[in-house]
């Protein structure tokens, strides 16, 4: 019964039908008996001394079963952890899930109402009184690191969480005197993660232990941190993930409302749930980018790239969370990207202000660096006067080259840059795109044409656990998966992996029905609950098919073996002469006698004639570590039109090129470009967290935190090179995140040299009509038109 | 949504309904497409004691060719506006404008006369009704009046519409037959508010506009006439894009743009001269 291989395949995701009707658990379609609910009142000042909560007037009302303050709940609430203590020296706050003496952002939890609806919790929240000493917020890193600067933390003396340096190479050598210099300053702006679901959490006390099912990226992750700061053991604890609509990191975190529903299940032995609202998820998810980047570029005059010095100072907020602090190092192996240097150094200041922490967001420190390496090769260009893409050919690493160490020691295992820029270049027309560029700006056109380039790569497949060590981060990088054979011959696999819109369910049932000669529809994945797939890291950092998958590949080869044993008892052959193909056992060289794999299957379940020595069961375990990451790369060219008289960016076609590895799913890989380069320009056009003066979040809804639906896109074209890793047996990268890293700096490069004419060097993200035109008045150069010549007229 | 408690009354008539809002207090709110009170009620930005929802009113549906005027049931959806043959034919503005709002979930629920009594200067409607010398009818415990577009709006959120009364329908003159429309507006995604809009009526003659009527979206506390540029209009009878460039710089005459996250008053002001002309011009057909 051999059939074409799955892998390769556009196969439509099985687990759609139920995500898109929504007829599925969502954490808050979870209704238990008794249920109970809980909201949280949060502090509207961003910096503030508590100086008396007073709960008692919620007390005795109707449908009220309790309400608390942080400091009702100081002695078990513990702090909310943080992961990656990236240095010795780093300053880690204490974070009490509910404030107990100071708050230090705007919508951080000082006070919670259990009621028997959800209304009546909420209303009850009017009734809490709070009395706040306003302390001054502080809210720009800058001046939050100058001496005499107000202190989030005073009892931490300083600001300053942490300073990470990095060098490699003679940095002064490459920045002298002979050195061609481009230096920058970009800002990457506070981004909000907005998953399509909200955050929610359920919690049901169910003997001595616990369930709790949390709309979360890493159940397994949570399911130990929990332990750690409640003190409940951790085999008492089980932590569903059921469906989960979208996190893109935002749900790669251990929450304060995750923290004290359960301890509130904990204390009223009842079921208590939790879901936010619009705007209580957009002020108090984490969020994510927040740097400022001093950035310089050293080049000979013909175009040798000599050396790069990146100085970042990146916003914690007020506290550390899970891998607050990690994120911008995740970048500063990125910033050499797919370059050649002679020296590389790199210096991260973590900051803290009074803000909402902020945490992994898609990309995680990686769009960041490949923003500000990508935007400064195109302005060394033009100091140069050389194509930006000839510039870029010169120093790129060569197919030939690989693998290759960078100079921020990372070994890159394959890459073909060249490949992949061919491919965009042709598809994309650059040529006749700078042809019109040249005839818009001869001719003075109200809109300016701009094309802009990112060749970019990332690193995936998180991570070697060795590495993850080196970098003081508190956990490996491994995954596991299962699988088990049901008498039928059906297939059960298990994956620590947890699915959040990823479309697991699919892709591994693909992989496993090639790895044991089973139809597709044959397979279930089995994800996210502590108790059916006990061992898992979970998903994030574009790892779960580069890791998890590898793991089952592992444990498919491990079920094979066992299955082998038997099929040659059953087919009264030596093993060494058994072949396995397509689900079927044969003795090597002959068509028959033949056993499929269900037979073996069915045969190891009634056991009624097993060798000798060998067990009852095909299932099969396996946990993989990886040695190395992996590094997608891709060629993306953009060309947006910008309407010189109102500052409107529109893009006119955006080419995305990506080498991913070998494609599981192509149809899931072109969903995750589509998505990921969706929310890079979203980055580099529309989306900014802005706070006032006063540390108040004034983009707390989507009407004024704007998120681009698919109006507002240009049709993608989309295409492949494959390239695939030697790091893992299925030569696979990682996508999930590609588009997101790839697409902000082609956007923005577009923008900026469509508006280049008028001496602008750079638009401050997003690029929104005002920042544009803007940039072109302070630039000094007028529109060579008169108003209202406007675009198609 | 989590909104604070309310009471909640349906009734089945307009005078049903003006009854319930007379007995009612102050913090009565009346429900149409709910597009704007369901968001404040979200927010909890708005503490209604009581709703009086009117979509149950067959009174306030649909749309009549009244001789003089065209009448539009205040219930009438932005929908109903795009794809009603009425509109299109004596108000084709109208269309267009409703055309522009939001996405198509607002646009089957929210309503032409919630829009106006909301008076929310960035909403696209008002500067509509506006520019096209409508006349909202309004129904009240004293009976029925008349209010002229220009005479409704007072402030931000404000009109003069009274406490007990219900806006029943819009009535647009019928005169504008052989003017061309167009609105102009500019916003960041195809889902956001306008940063500035601006509605354009305009009538040819003798190859040149004669007569152009302009309201503005978001360019103060309430919908305006960029009556310097109609006046300029009138005047100079522009007859090429460029005269019509000319007689739209004096478009932010008079106007007083709010500074906010989605632009400052002087971007508001340089954009709103650009999109006047650019509304004359492609209303102009010239």
């Amino acid at each position: 019964m051999t059939t074409a291989p799955e892998v390769g395949r556009d196969r439509r995701r099985k687990e759609d039908a139920r995500l898109i009707t929504g007829r599925t658990n969502w954490t808050d379609n979870i209704q238990l008996p008794g249920m109970l609910y809980v909201a949280f009142l949060r502090s509207p000042m961003a910096h503030a001394r508590i100086r008396n909560v007073d709960v008692s007037g919620v007390l005795g009302q109707d449908g009220v079963v309790a309400a608390y303050t942080g400091a009702d709940l100081a002695a078990e609430q513990g702090s909310l952890p943080c992961a990656w203590p990236v240095t010795e020296d780093i300053v880690i706050p204490d974070h009490p899930p509910m404030a107990v003496d100071e708050v230090r952002y705007v919508g951080e939890a000082v006070a919670c109402v259990v009621a028997t609806d959800r209304y009546v919790a909420a209303d009850m929240l009017e009734l809490i009184e709070i009395d706040y000493e306003p302390l001054p917020p502080v809210l720009d890193m800058e001046a939050a690191l100058a001496e005499g600067a107000s202190l989030v933390h005073s009892d931490k003396g300083t600001n300053a969480s942490f300073t990470w340096p990095f060098s490699a190479g003679d940095v002064d050598a490459a920045f002298g005197d002979d050195a061609v210099v481009v230096s920058r300053r970009y800002v990457q702006q506070r981004l909000i993660p907005a998953a399509m679901e909200p955050r929610s959490v359920v919690v049901a006390p169910e003997g001595d232990g616990y369930t709790m099912w949390s709309a979360t990226q890493i159940p397994h992750v949570l399911r130990l941190m929990l332990a750690m700061v409640t003190g409940i053991a951790e085999h008492q604890l089980r932590v569903v993930a059921p469906d989960v609509g979208g996190g893109f990191g935002s749900k790669l975190q251990v929450t304060a409302e995750e923290v004290i529903t359960l301890l509130l299940a904990k204390r009223l032995r009842k079921p208590v749930k939790w879901t936010e609202g619009r705007t209580e998820g957009i002020q108090t998810t984490h969020h994510g980018r927040d740097q400022i980047q001093k950035v310089a570029l050293a080049a000979d005059r013909d175009g040798r790239f000599r050396g790069l010095k990146i100085e970042l100072l990146a916003d914690m907020g007020a506290y550390l969370m899970l891998v607050t602090p990690g994120v911008p190092l995740l970048g500063a192996f990125m910033f050499p990207a797919i370059y050649k240097f002679d020296a590389y150094s790199f210096t991260c200041t973590g900051v803290f202000t009074t803000k909402m922490p902020t945490d992994a967001y898609r990309g995680a420190g990686r769009p960041e660096a490949t923003y500000a390496i990508e935007r400064l090769v195109d302005e060394m260009a033009v100091e140069l006067r050389m194509d930006p893409m000839e510039l870029r050919r010169r120093n790129w690493i060569k197919h030939e080259e690989f693998p290759y160490t960078t100079i921020a020691t990372l070994t890159y295992d394959t890459g073909n840059y060249e490949a992949a820029t061919e491919k965009a270049l042709q598809l994309f027309g650059y040529d006749k795109l700078r042809a019109e560029q040249a005839d818009r700006r001869e001719r003075g056109d109200a809109v300016q044409l701009g094309i802009g380039i990112s060749t970019f790569t990332e690193m995936c497949g998180l991570a070697p656990s060795r590495i993850l060590g080196q970098l003081a981060y508190g956990a490996g990088g491994w995954e596991s998966a299962s699988v088990r054979m049901l008498p039928t011959g059906k297939v059960e696999v298990v994956t620590g992996s947890s699915a959040h819109g990823q479309g697991h369910e699919t892709a591994w049932s693909q992989i496993a029905a090639d790895q044991l000669g089973v139809p597709f529809e044959d397979v279930t994945v089995l994800h996210g609950d502590t108790r059916v797939s006990p061992k898992g890291m979970d998903t994030y950092g574009s790892r779960s098919l580069a890791v998890g998958g590898t793991a089952l590949v592992q444990a498919c080869d491990r079920v094979v073996d066992k299955a082998k044993r038997i099929a040659a008892h059953m087919l009264e052959a030596s093993e060494e002469d058994i072949e396995f193909e397509g689900g079927t056992f044969r003795v090597r060289g002959t068509p028959e006698p033949a056993t499929t794999i269900q037979e073996v299957a069915l045969a190891t379940f009634a056991a009624h004639d097993l060798p000798e020595g060998v067990e009852a069961s095909l299932d099969s375990d396996a946990t993989f570590d990886p040695e190395n990451f992996s590094y997608p790369h891709g060629t993306h060219l953009c060309a947006a039109e910008v309407d010189t008289e109102t500052g409107m960016v529109k893009l006119r076609s955006y080419v995305a090129v990506d080498d991913v590895g070998v494609v599981i799913n192509p149809l899931i890989v072109e969903g995750q470009v589509h998505g990921g380069l969706a929310q890079g320009i979203a980055q580099a056009l529309y989306e900014e967290a802005v706070y006032d003066s006063e540390g108040n979040l004034l983009t707390s809804t989507l009407a004024d935190y704007l998120i681009p639906s698919a109006a507002d896109l240009p049709e993608f074209v989309t295409d492949r090179t494959e390239t695939p890793s030697t790091t893992n047996p299925l030569g696979v990268k990682g996508v999930g995140e590609a588009g997101t890293i790839a697409s902000t700096p082609a956007v923005v490069n577009a923008v900026v040299d469509a508006i280049r004419q008028f001496g602008v060097n750079d638009v401050p993200m997003p690029c929104s009509p005002e920042h544009v035109w803007r940039a072109i008045q302070e630039a000094g150069g007028e529109p060579a038109t008169t108003l209202g010549r406007g675009p198609g007229r | 949504m989590i909104p604070a408690k309310f009471s909640y009354v349906r009734p089945e008539s307009l005078d049903e309904a003006v009854q319930a809002l007379d007995g009612a207090g102050e913090d009565t709110k009346v429900l149409a497409g709910g597009q704007s009170l369901l968001p404040l009620l979200r927010l909890r930005l708005a503490y209604p004691e009581a709703i009086v929802d009117l979509t149950r009113l067959g009174e306030l549906r649909g749309v009549r060719d009244e001789g003089g005027h065209l009448w539009i049931g205040s219930g009438t959806t932005h929908h109903e506006l795009i794809r009603d043959p009425l509109v299109r034919q004596h108000a084709g503005l109208l269309a267009q404008t409703a055309a522009t709002v939001a996405d198509p979930a607002v646009r089957h629920r929210g309503t032409l006369g919630g829009s106006l009594a909301h008076a929310d200067p960035a909403a696209d409607l008002p500067a509509t009704v506006l520019t096209l010398d409508g006349e909202l009818v309004v129904r009240g415990p004293g009976g029925e009046r008349t209010i002229p577009a220009s005479s409704f709006f007072v402030d931000y959120l404000t009109s003069v519409l009274r406490p007990a009364e219900i806006l029943t329908g819009i009535r647009i003159p019928k005169t504008w037959g052989g003017w061309n429309f167009h609105y102009e507006k500019f916003c960041r995604t195809a889902q956001s508010w306008a940063i500035v809009g601006v509605a354009a009526a305009v009538r040819r003659s003798d190859g040149a506009v004669a007569e152009a009527r302009l309201g503005l979206t978001n360019m103060g506390s309430t919908p305006l006439r960029a009556q310097a540029v109609e006046a300029a209009v009138q005047s100079s009878a522009p007859g090429s894009h460029d005269a019509l460039r000319a007689a739209a710089a004096s478009a932010d005459d008079g106007t007083s743009p709010p500074s906010d996250l989605h632009g400052q008053a002087d971007y508001r002001r340089h954009l709103v001269r650009v999109l006047t002309a650019r509304a004359l011009i492609t209303a102009s057909r010239l």
